[in-house]
């Protein structure tokens, strides 16, 4: 894993500074800014995916069973799902501390 | 056999990017810059070359078309002048900052205002400091050498920096001087096709241009000057080995008649030639005078420069350039700082000579000479001035 | 509820991302949204020329990097001319065999004014040369990464750092710049509008650009809820007014030919889109007014002109 900012030094730093690991700030965790996250109620859900596809955050995934998940490493909490969600499947609640 | 042909500087400069195969050529035009472009286009119109050609809509976007296609892995190239280059100067920065072996020539010209469309070095003073190799060359035999040292240089991969060529608007790029072409299977031999580190493409996906914290950004500055200053010794590399290809050895520093001498003309760009004929003349009269030219700009030949001059009594050196409400030309700023660490040092006096095209004449290197040597006697050490400006 | 959206096409789409999770931008961004639906539809062969904004600082702090596609950044108003760069690069490489023979589609990035303001020129010319590339200008309305100050593409009355609303002044005095129109003028083989509300019909037009071949234009609706000052679950919804309401109509140019891509009988009334945000908050009714009559009046203009195709 790409270690932070503050630890490079200057001779290990690539030549222009590119960066050579594709997509390496999906390390960053942004789904401790939320104040609120997104509860999906199964039976209420018709699996359109519309949560998924509205997600400026990339946290929403299928699984298994064909359900789309929130990542909650990723939610930052904007409620996006919830408000778009057809049948209102999701409910923003209080993020415990 | 090399062949010996008499051509416009510019056409030799365009003939050089020919047999260099660059592969992509963006440029806007600008006086005294237009020759090398237009003559550029032709030969790409003529099927003469195997480049893309873009005549775009301004400089800022000529040196932007370079920073992508040198990006994607091919060799590119532009050349602007003054104002042209004041507009780019921003993406000359950042050409550097991602280590981007573009190479530009700069036809030197004054910057505005007023407007002038002729030669002087204040356009590429105001861009010193954007991290490329720079130099300034004295005839257009240089140029010609120079387009490919510079990308030899530049795409290395110990250095993997853009390169300026300057060389004097109309008093180079507009006169005709016998140039010696080089067989294209030498420049083949000597300039193998660029190898990039890093390019773009899909296959392996980079990320080119990040922004840098406060936290890593002094780390990226320093990676920056310790790569362009370690340049050097590859610098001194490839200008032995295409000396021992041409017969034609550059140096960072070149000196006339300066080992024994008591006072030394400091110059830089094509007025060393004039200043050479004045050196002469004043060796006639049994003066006791040299001349010190400055090849290499960026990194500056610190070494190279003191073990030139350290020996002298008094340095004249001679600005293309005002560093308006500064110590002086820069030049001679660089000069002093190069030798302000030596115990027994040069008293040093500064002109500012030949702005915007204004002649300067042996007679003129002979007057500064005797004004310099006067003013150190009587005790003005560090003396400045703009020569020849009526009162 | 939802025009012009076939719900199950969302499941047909790619489960691949190449604008990753953990990048920086706010909640409720549509426009990190409109990014990652770009890049969705174009997937792995492609790469992007990014000008310096929101999308640049939020996905791309050195070590780190949310682009898991070739991806470079160089300035603010160059945009247009290094993806020239780019696409001759690859072409002339391609040509000399130095690199394989292969379909890679250059995309340029923009904001609003790195697009309509400081950026037009690059792009001028870029589209006059006719390079094969997609242009995408996510418009968000202002200079929202510097702290919302107006740009030519903020819409007449939004309150904005640099267009208070005042005591004398109502906002922004000007109306916003038509890039499309401006786009369409340089009679590129396509120009189209977008916005992350309707993820499928902004997926199929940066297909259809990445297919035709010469220069494409697209300007997405990019609704900030930092700038606009609107709650961030209601940025799909308000997309949507936009698109409903005529202030932001989808259509495309194709080949001079202009064809709506969603056409409305009646608009809703503009005040269901302007009350939402708290960048209007100051208008009165007759500047409401004003508004809706002029919106009204070019959405004629633009229905017209797709009936008449040109």
């Amino acid at each position: 894993m790409t270690k932070p900012e503050s630890e490079w030094t200057w001779k290990e730093l690539p030549v222009g500074n590119v960066i050579l690991e594709p997509g390496n700030a999906s390390s960053y965790r942004t789904g401790d800014w939320k104040s609120f996250k997104p509860i999906l109620n199964k039976e209420l859900c018709i699996h359109c995916g519309l949560c998924y596809i509205f997600c400026p955050d990339m946290a929403y995934n299928l699984d298994a069973e064909g359900y789309f998940i929130s990542d909650l490493y990723y939610c930052k909490g904007c409620g996006i799902c919830s408000k778009e969600c057809p049948t209102r499947a999701i409910t923003m609640v209080v993020e415990e501390e | 056999m090399a062949k010996r042909v008499g051509m416009e500087v510019s056409i030799a400069a365009a003939e050089a990017v020919k047999q260099a195969n660059v592969d992509v050529i963006s440029a806007y035009p600008i006086t005294p810059q237009t020759h090398i472009v237009e003559h550029l286009s032709e030969i790409v119109a003529n099927g003469e070359m195997d480049a893309e050609f873009f005549c775009v809509e301004s400089e800022h976007s000529a040196m932007s078309i370079c920073i992508g296609s040198e990006a994607t892995g091919a060799r590119s190239f532009t050349c602007t002048s003054a104002q042209g280059l004041a507009l780019m100067a921003e993406m000359t920065y950042i050409a550097s900052g991602l280590r981007l072996p573009i190479l530009m020539i700069v036809a030197n010209r004054t910057l505005s205002a007023p407007l002038s469309i002729w030669n002087d070095h204040s356009d590429a003073m105001m861009i010193r400091d954007c991290g490329w190799v720079q130099y300034f060359v004295e005839n257009g035999q240089e140029v010609y050498d120079h387009v490919f040292i510079s990308y030899r240089l530049g795409e290395d991969r110990k250095v993997l920096f853009p390169v300026i060529i300057n060389m004097d608007g109309f008093i180079l790029s507009h006169v005709i001087e016998p140039i010696e072409l080089i067989e294209q299977e030498k420049i083949d031999q000597f300039l193998p096709p660029y190898q990039p580190l890093h390019q773009l493409h899909p296959d392996k996906p980079i990320t080119m241009g990040a922004f840098a914290l406060p936290a890593i950004f002094a780390e990226t500055k320093k990676a920056q000057e310790v790569a362009l200053r370690g340049s050097m010794p590859k610098i001194l590399e490839v200008w032995k080995a295409f000396g021992d290809m041409t017969g034609r050895y550059y140096q960072p520093v070149e000196t006339y008649k300066a080992e024994d001498a008591k006072t030394l003309l400091v110059t830089m760009g094509s007025i060393g030639e004039t200043a050479s004929v004045a050196i002469d003349k004043m060796r006639e009269q049994g003066r006791s005078v040299g001349l010190v030219k400055i090849r290499l700009w960026r990194p500056f030949p610190f070494e190279a420069l003191k073990q030139a001059t350290l020996h002298a009594k008094n340095l004249v050196v001679i600005d293309r350039a005002v560093s308006v409400g500064g110590p002086g030309g820069p030049v001679a700023s660089e000069v002093k700082a190069a030798i302000y660490g030596e115990v027994l040092r040069p008293s040093i006096y500064n002109f500012v000579a030949g702005i915007s095209g204004r002649d300067v004449a042996p007679i003129d290197f002979i007057k500064m000479v005797d004004k310099a040597e006067i003013e150190i006697e009587e005790g003005r050490k560090d003396g400045y001035e703009i020569y020849g400006v009526r009162e | 509820m939802i025009e012009n959206l076939n719900v199950f096409a969302v499941r047909t789409l790619t489960q691949k991302e190449y604008f990753a999770p953990g990048h920086r931008s706010c909640q409720g961004c549509a426009e990190a949204l409109a990014v990652r639906l770009v890049c969705k539809a174009l997937g792995r062969n492609i790469i992007i020329a990014a000008a310096t904004g929101c999308m640049e600082i939020v996905s791309s702090p050195l070590p780190f990097t949310s682009w898991r596609v070739p991806w470079f950044h160089c300035a603010f108003e160059n945009t247009a001319a290094v993806a020239s760069g780019i696409e001759v690069g690859l072409k002339v490489l391609m040509r000399k065999g130095r690199i394989p023979q292969k379909k890679i589609v250059t995309v340029g990035m923009a904001g609003d004014g790195g697009t309509a303001d400081i950026g037009l020129q690059a792009l001028s010319g870029a589209l006059e040369r006719g390079h094969d590339f997609i242009y995408v200008c996510t418009d968000n309305e202002a200079y929202m990464n510097t702290g919302i100050q107006r740009s030519s593409s903020t819409p007449f009355g939004a309150s904005t750092t640099t267009s208070p609303a005042g005591k004398t002044a109502m906002g922004q005095i000007t109306w916003k710049k038509n890039m499309a129109a401006i786009a369409a003028a340089h009679n590129i083989p396509y120009v189209a509008t977008a916005c992350p509300s309707y993820p499928i019909d902004l997926i199929q037009k940066v297909k259809k650009a990445a297919d035709i071949k010469g220069a494409a234009y697209i300007h997405i609706l990019s609704v900030c809820p930092t700038g606009w000052r609107s709650a961030p679950d209601l940025s799909i919804k308000l997309g949507r007014l936009a698109v409903e309401t005529g202030t932001f109509p989808l259509y495309e140019v194709e080949h001079g030919r202009y064809h709506l891509s969603i056409d409305f009988p009646k608009l809703k009334p503009i005040k269901e889109y302007i009350k939402l945000q708290g960048r209007f908050r100051h208008l009165t009714e007759e500047m409401i007014e004003e508004i809706q009559n002029r919106i009204q009046r070019e959405y004629e203009v633009l229905r017209e002109r797709a009936k008449r195709g040109f």
